[in-house]
């Protein structure tokens, strides 16, 4: 799927050709430089690898200086690559920008969600909790109830859902539709919410 | 001016007339009936305005054969056609809730 990088800049509501308020999420995607073109005879994978924002060239180590400075480009901050990037147009040094998108296009964000923290099942999960806060109950109100059963199996088995680490995760969220195109800008309007906070990297791909 | 801003600003109407809570306003409303297209008008006292750019939105209050009835605009949405100033109200509130609870005649005392 072709893609571009981006970063999320936040959120406003626009109003769509009825009148009616479209809740969206403005986000600067590109202009991404094509830094390289993976090929499968030579890397046994079909990808165009991406750049996107500015780094200082202080901040980089040389033997990544000297794959920006093959191509004569500025140190991008982000690379990313991108599979089935579409044909075999492309090739590395080239640009791509936010009009690879039409108004209309459904697209699939990527992008790592808000860290929550140590958070317990319920926030977590959605757990139920146990019981009420009547009946002599005192410290059960948020707990997970039964982990399992007792002498068989013995264990807790894998995957069992309980309290831990929430959100900084990669999220996906697919079939979201692009409501504004801005190329002078490099601004790309899509409904709805996206993963992570403002400022945060995302991943933009055109779906089929 | 960041790009949400700019976006927001090339989206908003200019040509509406200012008008804070308190005034009495005319609300040209368009109204789809069917595929043909009416101005509905509705005239009121602009109770509370919130929200900021593209986002701004005011109540409106009226008496409507004794029933009081409120509409809540979005300044920038396309369904307005016009606003129209009528009235100049003096009011020391920025939301005029309480007058929900008033008579006319009270109500016209506290906006003049």
């Amino acid at each position: 799927m072709p893609g571009i990088l981006g970063k999320k800049l936040g959120m406003t509501s626009i109003f769509d050709e009825k009148g009616k308020v479209v809740p969206c999420t403005v986000i600067e995607a590109g202009p991404c430089t094509v830094l390289q073109i993976r090929t499968k005879d030579k890397d046994g994978y079909a990808a165009v690898q991406l750049g996107f924002g500015t780094r200082r060239e202080k901040n980089i180590s040389k033997p990544q200086l000297g794959h920006f400075a093959k191509l004569g480009v500025r140190p991008t901050r982000f690379i990313r690559e991108f599979k089935s990037f579409a044909d075999g147009t492309l090739k590395s040094g080239d640009m791509v920008t936010v009009e690879l998108f039409a108004v209309g296009d459904k697209v699939t964000v990527i992008g790592t969600s808000k860290g929550k923290g140590f958070q317990g099942v319920m926030r977590r999960h959605g757990f139920g909790g146990v019981g009420g806060t009547t009946h002599g109950q005192s410290d059960r109100l948020r707990a997970p109830g039964s982990i399992g059963s007792s002498s068989y199996p013995s264990r807790v088995f894998k995957g069992m859902r309980m309290a831990g680490r929430m959100g900084n995760a990669r999220v996906t969220y697919k079939n979201l539709k692009v409501v504004k195109v801005i190329p002078e800008s490099n601004v790309l309007v899509i409904k709805g919410a996206v993963p992570g906070a403002k400022q945060g990297l995302l991943e933009i791909l055109k779906q089929g | 001016m960041n790009k949400i801003d700019l976006l927001e600003q090339s989206l908003m109407k200019t040509d509406l007339p200012p008008f804070f809570p308190g005034d009495t306003i005319n609300v040209h409303v368009r109204v789809k009936e069917g595929d043909k297209e009416r101005i509905q008008e509705f005239q009121g006292i602009v109770i509370a305005i919130r929200g900021e750019g593209l986002k701004k939105s005011f109540t409106i209050r009226k008496i409507s054969d004794g029933v009081g009835v409120e509409r809540i605009f979005p300044v920038h949405s396309p369904s307005i056609a016009k606003i129209v100033k009528v009235r100049t109200g003096n009011v020391r509130r920025a939301k005029l809730f309480y007058l929900r609870t008033l008579a006319a005649k009270q109500v016209r005392a506290k906006t003049k």
